[in-house]
């Protein structure tokens, strides 16, 4: 018995270590992609790059569509043409590897960056004509033009929408009160756990809860048609976010809006079957399909009796960077190689993000794609100001504190002079 | 124990100085194949010395240059003569301290003086390139050209003339040159609403082009009303001309439109171009020396020193009890294992080693889901409903708890290994002399443990007190108070630093800088104390 016991002890030791080792396996927490296939990340001497006359930077996600649409390029007028994945922090590494001169000559990433990529110096304005610019959505092309310039040719554009399990709750809903209303239904049923799947996170999120806030007439920055977003009007604090705040705090309070529900678990949840609704963009698309249940997406609804909800709109663009050693090659293959039907088509086909390109959008028989399409071109392009830095992570903590149950008037309050102390800081 | 003490001296160095004894520290007396290595060995550095030389002088890295060929007048000096003995045992040490440690200390706190980050990261001349650059704007009657660019002469140095026919009128061709615009110049094939050839010309190909864009960039095509011919990419073109001009002599940037004049002026730690009311021209800056600014703010902005004490207690208090806590199990483990009794040591060695093989990434992010207040597994098994990442006093229990589990397999192996190289005469004596269980482990086995370990405690706590990815990848430094998103219940002093210099408002590098200057300051002394107390330890035994 002694024996038995001095190897059962450490034994049970062993246990638990095994248990956490063990469970972690089927959680997996992490939705970042992180695909490294044919990546060089932050390559300090750009040397692989070195013999194209052509160097696209892009991620790892995208890689293969902007292979197909550069590789055609480079044929049909007699160039190598290089496309390289960085996986991690495209944007980061393109800043720095263009001041050093070891960078791409274009880069393909999201049109948010721009404010950032061009206080840096790091890419040019783009020269299309009235035109060829009219035959893109008028969001997209709003969201790549900064200072009055525009600074990327947008392929695809996305925007949150609505997912509903339509096993659980059938008929959709004409307003967000009505969209939790039923799914708070199906929790007092014991059919799902979670009425709405908007990720709140310990650390907030600010981009996800951007429909409430608008919804309630809250805004992040003044928007002018003309100059775009004023970074010195910061609509955080002020009345519209007050309202939203309450809301917010009405929804925490009702268990509709929880901090254990994050950007790393909602979807999953929503498509094991957990939760009524689910608030999220196309990438969630793939995933929601293989779920094995009815679902219907629509664009995100407003509160009754409120403003309709504006959640942030993005556009992924193709840019040219200003230190490149191939500007004109790169000039011409994002004006004549990317902006053109085909092109957009291939892209289309290659990321599944609803097109950029009106003629590209009436092709596409997808409704799902379309439901998104109709939903980005109702949203707001979320601002590219470098003073946007300045918000997300104060704005986010804020929404997740009064979550967890702070006071909201004074939360949100307390959150927008943040933001206004930061933007003061950062110059 | 003082024979004992001297049998483990003994076993420990038998030939700690043997070297001098042996030839290879006599001048003169190298063998072939070591004189063979040496010369290849010189042969090299000089060889890429030279090499690195004509392209140092072209990018007129002077700094560089100087360096590399301190370095080599250094190594020849040393190994090429049979001076200087002690040199040459020090030389290669020496050098890459300098090279890997000292340097980019030196870089770090040159970078903390000044306001390099996102918004100024190119010198001013750039800057000013650039936005004076990025102010063409297309005239607004401007056809849109189909470009030809030939050359009566040499394809990579001109001179170059264009070819234009508009898009909207593909009958119409235009000889661009210096001169102006010309219409319907000779020997013109047109195919397409594109010129193709020209008699007496060789069309540029695109990569001829692209190679000949810098003298492109020096010919301006005027056009009638006083614009330019602009090259768009390679094969198109419009009318159109910068709107800003920048003049040297009064640095101020003029907008030609409104007749705007844009001066320098300081705002925060940079300037910018601005008008007379204070409106910027654009967020471009530049680099600039800020003297003790980022210093300054460090000691002076009120949320810094405000929750900086309190940051660093926690950090002294995180780094302590993870030390103690992962020693202590590990030894425990390590202790338990030791005894020849227990059956299936090995099996438990390995799978004890296991949190430790498991990249320390996926665990952490694993962990952090483990404590999720709904879904995650603790709560789960353990029928416990608490929001671990919600409060700070859980939060900093769950990222103890973590570290605990992420370092104790280190301490088990450490441990394991002093243990084992503990004579276990030396235990035996003891329990004859009467010192058995726990005494003989208080007395005899920690101590000399001890000795061997104290300095990777030392390294261990070092190495907690800026375990940035603990704390990063499980809590983000949370919960967070909203009335300062800036510091977290369980940020230690790296995490917050790291988010006071890239959380909001861009990167700001020198100011990072700093923050890091400071801290090598601080863990430098805290690890200098430590090193005393482990010395005070090994003079006890």
């Amino acid at each position: 018995m002694r024996r038995f016991a001095r190897t059962l002890g450490p034994a049970a030791a062993m246990v638990l270590v095994m248990t956490a080792a063990a469970c972690g396996g089927g959680s997996g927490s992490s939705s970042e992609p992180s695909g490294s296939d044919n990546t060089s990340s932050a390559n300090p001497d750009g040397g692989d790059g070195g013999d194209a006359d052509l160097l696209v930077w892009t991620d790892s996600l995208k890689i293969d569509a902007v292979k197909e649409v550069a590789e055609s390029f480079g044929e049909s007028n007699g160039i190598n043409v290089k496309v390289q994945a960085i996986s991690e922090d495209l944007q980061g590494n393109f800043v720095t590897a263009d001041a050093a001169g070891n960078g791409p000559d274009v880069v393909v990433g999201a049109h948010d960056w721009i404010g950032n990529l061009v206080q840096n110096g790091a890419i040019e304005p783009l020269n299309l004509t009235p035109d060829e610019l009219s035959g893109y959505s008028e969001k997209a092309v709003q969201a790549t033009t900064y200072d009055g310039k525009l600074y990327g040719v947008p392929y695809g554009i996305e925007a949150l929408a609505l997912y509903r399990n339509a096993d659980v709750v059938p008929d959709e809903p004409a307003s967000m009160d009505e969209a939790i209303a039923a799914g708070q239904k199906a929790v007092k049923a014991g059919e799902v756990d979670s009425a709405l799947n908007l990720p709140v996170g310990q650390l907030g999120d600010a981009y996800h809860m951007e429909p409430i806030l608008t919804s309630f007439g809250g805004y992040i920055f003044a928007y002018d048609e003309g100059s775009g977003y004023d970074a010195q009007d910061v609509g955080i604090g002020k009345e519209g976010s007050v309202k939203a705040a309450q809301e917010i705090s009405r929804l925490a309070k009702a268990n509709v809006l929880r901090t254990s529900i994050s950007g790393d678990n909602s979807i999953a949840l929503f498509t094991s079957g957990k939760a009524a609704f689910l608030v999220s963009g196309p990438w969630a698309l793939a995933d929601v399909k293989k779920a094995g249940f009815e679902y219907a997406i629509q664009p995100v609804p407003g509160f009754e009796g409120q403003e309709p909800a504006e959640p942030f709109m993005g556009a992924q663009a193709f840019m040219v960077a200003a230190n490149g050693k191939n500007k004109d090659i790169a000039q011409e293959f994002v004006n004549n190689g990317v902006n053109s039907e085909e092109a957009m088509m291939t892209l289309f086909e290659g990321t599944q993000l609803p097109p950029a390109m009106t003629a590209v959008q009436e092709q596409v028989d997808d409704p799902d794609l379309t439901v998104f399409t109709e939903a980005a071109n109702a949203a707001a392009p979320m601002p590219a100001i470098p003073a946007m830095a300045s918000v997300w992570e104060p704005l986010g903590k804020a929404y997740s504190a009064i979550v967890s149950g702070k006071d909201p008037v004074a939360t949100i309050k307390s959150a927008g002079n943040t933001i206004n102390k930061n933007i003061a800081d950062a110059g | 124990m003082a024979d004992l003490r001297d049998t483990i001296d003994n076993q420990k160095d038998p030939d700690a100085d043997g070297g001098s004894r042996f030839g290879f520290t006599k001048p003169g007396r190298d063998g072939i194949p070591a004189l063979l290595v040496k010369v290849l060995f010189l042969g090299v550095v000089i060889g890429t010395a030279i090499a690195l030389t004509p392209a140092l002088v072209g990018e007129r890295s002077w700094t560089f240059l100087v360096g590399i060929w301190v370095v080599t007048v250094i190594l020849v000096a040393t190994y090429a003569t049979g001076r200087a003995l002690p040199a040459k045992y020090l030389v290669p040490g020496t050098l890459m301290l300098a090279l890997f440690v000292v340097y980019p200390i030196f870089l770090t706190a040159q970078t903390s003086f000044t306001n390099y980050g996102d918004g100024t990261r190119n010198d001013k001349q750039t800057t000013v390139d650039r936005i004076v650059g990025s102010s063409v704007v297309r005239s607004d009657d401007s056809p849109q050209y189909n470009l030809t660019i030939a050359t009566d002469g040499d394809p990579e140095s001109g001179p170059f003339t264009y070819f234009l026919v508009p898009q909207s009128d593909p009958e119409t061709v235009f000889e661009g040159t210096e001169d102006g615009l010309e219409e319907d110049p000779d020997g013109v094939t047109v195919d397409n609403g594109r010129v193709t050839a020209i008699e007496g010309f060789t069309v540029l190909d695109i990569r001829q082009v692209s190679a000949a864009a810098d003298a492109l960039d020096e010919i301006a095509v005027p056009t009638d009303n006083g614009n330019f011919i602009v090259r768009d990419g390679t094969s198109e073109a419009f009318e159109g001309a910068p709107t800003l001009v920048y003049d040297e002599d009064a640095d101020t940037i003029t907008d030609t439109t409104t007749d705007t004049v844009y001066t320098a002026e300081q705002q925060g730690d940079r300037e910018f171009f601005v008008d007379d009311e204070g409106q910027r021209l654009s967020d471009q800056s530049w680099t600039a020396n800020v003297g003790w600014r980022n210093y300054e703010r460090i000691f002076t902005d009120s949320r810094i020193s405000s929750s900086f004490f309190g940051i660093f207690v926690w950090t002294v208090v995180f780094a302590t009890f993870s030390v103690i806590g992962t020693f202590l199990l590990g030894l425990f483990f390590a202790i338990s294992l030791n005894d020849s009794r227990v059956r299936g040591q090995k099996i438990y060695r390995a799978l004890l080693i296991l949190p430790y093989a498991i990249p320390g990434f996926i665990s952490l992010l694993l962990w952090s889901s483990f404590y999720n207040e709904d879904f995650g597994l603790i709560n789960d098994i353990t029928g416990l409903d608490i929001n671990w990442f919600g409060g700070a006093t859980t939060a900093k229990i769950a990222v103890l708890l973590t570290n605990l589990w992420m370092g104790f397999p280190y301490m088990f192996l450490v441990s394991t290994g002093a243990l084992q190289a503990i004579p276990d005469e030396l235990k035996e004596a003891a329990t004859i002399d009467g010192a058995g269980g726990f005494a003989g482990f208080r007395r005899i086995t920690l101590p000399l443990l001890l000795v061997t370990v104290a300095p990777l405690l030392v390294a261990t706590f070092a190495f907690n007190f800026n375990n940035f990815g603990a704390i990063f990848l499980l809590t983000g430094g949370g919960p967070f108070t909203p009335d300062n998103p800036t510091a977290g219940g369980t940020d230690i002093l790296i995490s917050y630093t790291y988010r006071l210099a890239f959380g909001a408002g861009g990167v700001q590098i020198g100011f990072a800088a700093a923050v890091s200057v400071v801290l090598f300051v601080v863990t430098g002394l805290i690890a200098a104390l430590q090193f005393r107390a482990t010395r005070s330890l090994e003079d006890v035994n």
